[in-house]
């Protein structure tokens, strides 16, 4: 049974029919890409996971469970943790309450303890700036903040928007590598990217979503090489 | 007495009163700051805190310290049902109805305290605090040592709260994004309604003082201290804790210096006054950053 299992999906906000029947699934331990254009609905479809919208009809199952119109805060719980779009760091605290409020859920102070060393040896920059305000810290250490501060719910699926947004080149692969290495370590990816190449390079399966539909899904690699998706997606 | 001599006594008094400002600006600017919503129905809550401590006192005979502990609990949990039944439906309402929902609940409560306690004033019982002492010749009474005592209490429990507790950072994420708070796993309903409970029994404190300090109390007392307050939360910069509470101070101060050395008339113009100087000079207040809102 695949972990996370989204059934023929409609979202709307007020009148716009943003998602129109979308069904997925992402299976224990892999990482799972969801590409498309600007406006195709990948947050939307994010956001609804993780219970920040409701979808009108159909199902969202997660490790057997309908989450479907179960608040945020409880999904959460549930073991699903998502770093919004444009990293959404709450500005005005320091690193170590972002981090801190990344673990609200959980009360075993050890394991907390655990995990804060686990995100300080992946992101070390993190680690030098642990009194900053979090405000303060350029766009590339936001982004690990964000995603150090959902790793600090000890999530068995993480709901990445994005992290390529606005970083150069380099921090990009960065930023993907430690995405490899979080997967490595047990942790269950669903990567939002516009970046189709870097998140078919590291993806084992993908979507393509346009205007609130799937349109094509299958193998990372194979979805590469297509011709279709060379041309619309990959810059020829 | 010589000029000076009076320009510190005006600021003893100026800092006793402008404490209970900023005791109530407190709550309104916490309420501001997670649900923006400026709350003018906080002043009736004050007023009923006033009136739970003179009950305390009175009807149930207690000394001062537990009827003031008592109307804080109270009057924390009207906040919280007032939030339940009045704002939480309207959580995804466009601001204008939150606000004039407020202002219905304002007067429901200054109406409703008026058919169950009439509009007669009340004379608050002589609380053991009416002596007074003269330190250098300045004269100092029972009643300001008691409100500066515990005003600069709450505020450092409510400091400790705020910055270190995990209700404290949760209040603070979600005022700052209810939405990345959620995703924490923040319930921001729960906070939304500790905010409440919290921002009302401050004010329930400033009554139970104003009560102590100036001996009258009755059902309408809150309309002026509610928007005075306001204008300290303004003032300071709405939505930020230390704002709210040199907005207070300050204002105290202005209103004790006009009173002292003009006239007692223009002691509420001049807060008005003040309002119309921030909204014109930095509408963003002393602490606030200047950014444009985004409308
Ligand atoms: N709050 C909103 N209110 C109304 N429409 C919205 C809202 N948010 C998104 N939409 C619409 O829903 C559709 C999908 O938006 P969504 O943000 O999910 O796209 P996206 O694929 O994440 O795009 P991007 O790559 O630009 O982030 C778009 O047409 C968008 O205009
Ligand atoms: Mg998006």
């Amino acid at each position: 049974m695949p972990m996370l299992e989204i059934n023929d999906i409609n979202v709307y906000y007020g009148a716009i029919h943003a998602i129109k029947g979308i069904s997925l699934t992402v299976n224990e331990g892999e990482i799972v890409t969801l590409i498309g254009a600007n406006g195709a609905g990948k947050s939307t479809t994010l956001r609804t996971i993780s219970g920040l919208l409701k979808p009108k009809t159909g199902a969202i199952n997660f490790l057997g469970k309908d989450i479907a119109g179960m608040p945020a805060h409880q999904i959460v719980r549930e073991g699903i943790s998502q770093v919004p779009e444009g990293r959404k760091i709450f500005a005005e605290m320091t690193v170590m309450e972002n981090l801190e409020l990344g673990a609200f859920t959980r009360s075993d102070s050890d394991g907390v303890a655990q995990d804060l060393k686990m995100v300080f040896g992946r992101f070390p920059r993190l680690e030098e700036r642990i009194s900053q305000l979090a405000g303060t810290l350029s766009g590339g250490e936001q982004q690990m903040l964000a995603m150090g501060r959902a790793l600090m719910s000890r999530p068995k699926l993480l709901l990445l928007d994005e992290p390529s947004m606005g970083l150069a080149p380099l921090l990009i692969r960065e930023i993907f590598s430690i995405i490899v290495d979080i997967n490595k370590a047990g942790t269950t990816v669903l990567l939002v990217e516009q970046n189709a190449n870097m998140a078919l390079s590291i993806a084992s399966r993908a979507y393509v979503l346009e205007t609130g539909r799937i349109t094509l899904s299958g193998d990372a690699k194979t979805l590469a090489a297509s011709e279709d998706i060379r041309k619309a997606y990959l810059g020829g | 007495m010589d000029f000076f001599h009076q320009l510190i006594q005006q600021l003893i008094n100026g800092v006793s009163l402008g404490s209970i400002y900023a005791l109530i600006a407190l709550g309104y600017t916490m309420i501001y700051g997670i649900i923006k919503l400026i709350n003018f129905a906080h002043g009736d809550i004050y007023m009923v805190g006033a009136y739970l401590g003179f009950f305390g006192v009175t009807v149930a005979g207690l000394s001062i310290f537990p009827a003031l502990l008592i109307s804080m609990f109270v009057t924390g949990c009207l906040g919280m049902v007032v939030e339940k039944l009045a704002y939480k439906p309207l959580r995804h309402a466009p601001r204008i109805s939150l606000l004039i929902t407020a202002i219905g609940v304002s007067f429901f409560l200054e109406y409703a305290g008026m058919y169950f306690v009439t509009a007669t004033p009340r004379t608050f019982p002589d609380t053991g605090l009416n002596f007074a002492f003269s330190v250098a010749g300045f004269i100092i009474n029972g009643q300001q040592v008691m409100i500066f005592a515990i005003t600069i209490i709450l505020m450092a429990l409510l400091t400790y709260i705020v910055q270190k507790t995990k209700l404290g950072k949760a209040m603070r994420a979600a005022s700052f994004d209810t939405e990345t708070a959620q995703l924490m796993g923040i319930d921001s309903d729960r906070v939304i309604s500790m905010t409440f409970f919290i921002g009302s029994s401050l004010a329930a404190a400033a009554g139970v003082l104003v009560g102590v300090y100036y001996n009258t109390i009755d059902p309408l007392m809150g309309i002026m201290p509610g928007l005075k307050a306001f204008v300290a939360a303004v003032l300071g910069g709405i939505g930020i804790l230390p704002g709210a509470v040199v907005g207070g101070i300050i204002l105290g101060v202005i209103e004790a210096l006009v009173a002292g050395f003009l006239s007692s008339t223009f002691r509420d113009a001049a807060a008005f006054a003040i309002l119309i100087l921030v909204l014109l000079v930095k509408p963003s207040g002393l602490f606030g950053k200047n950014t444009n809102e985004k409308v």
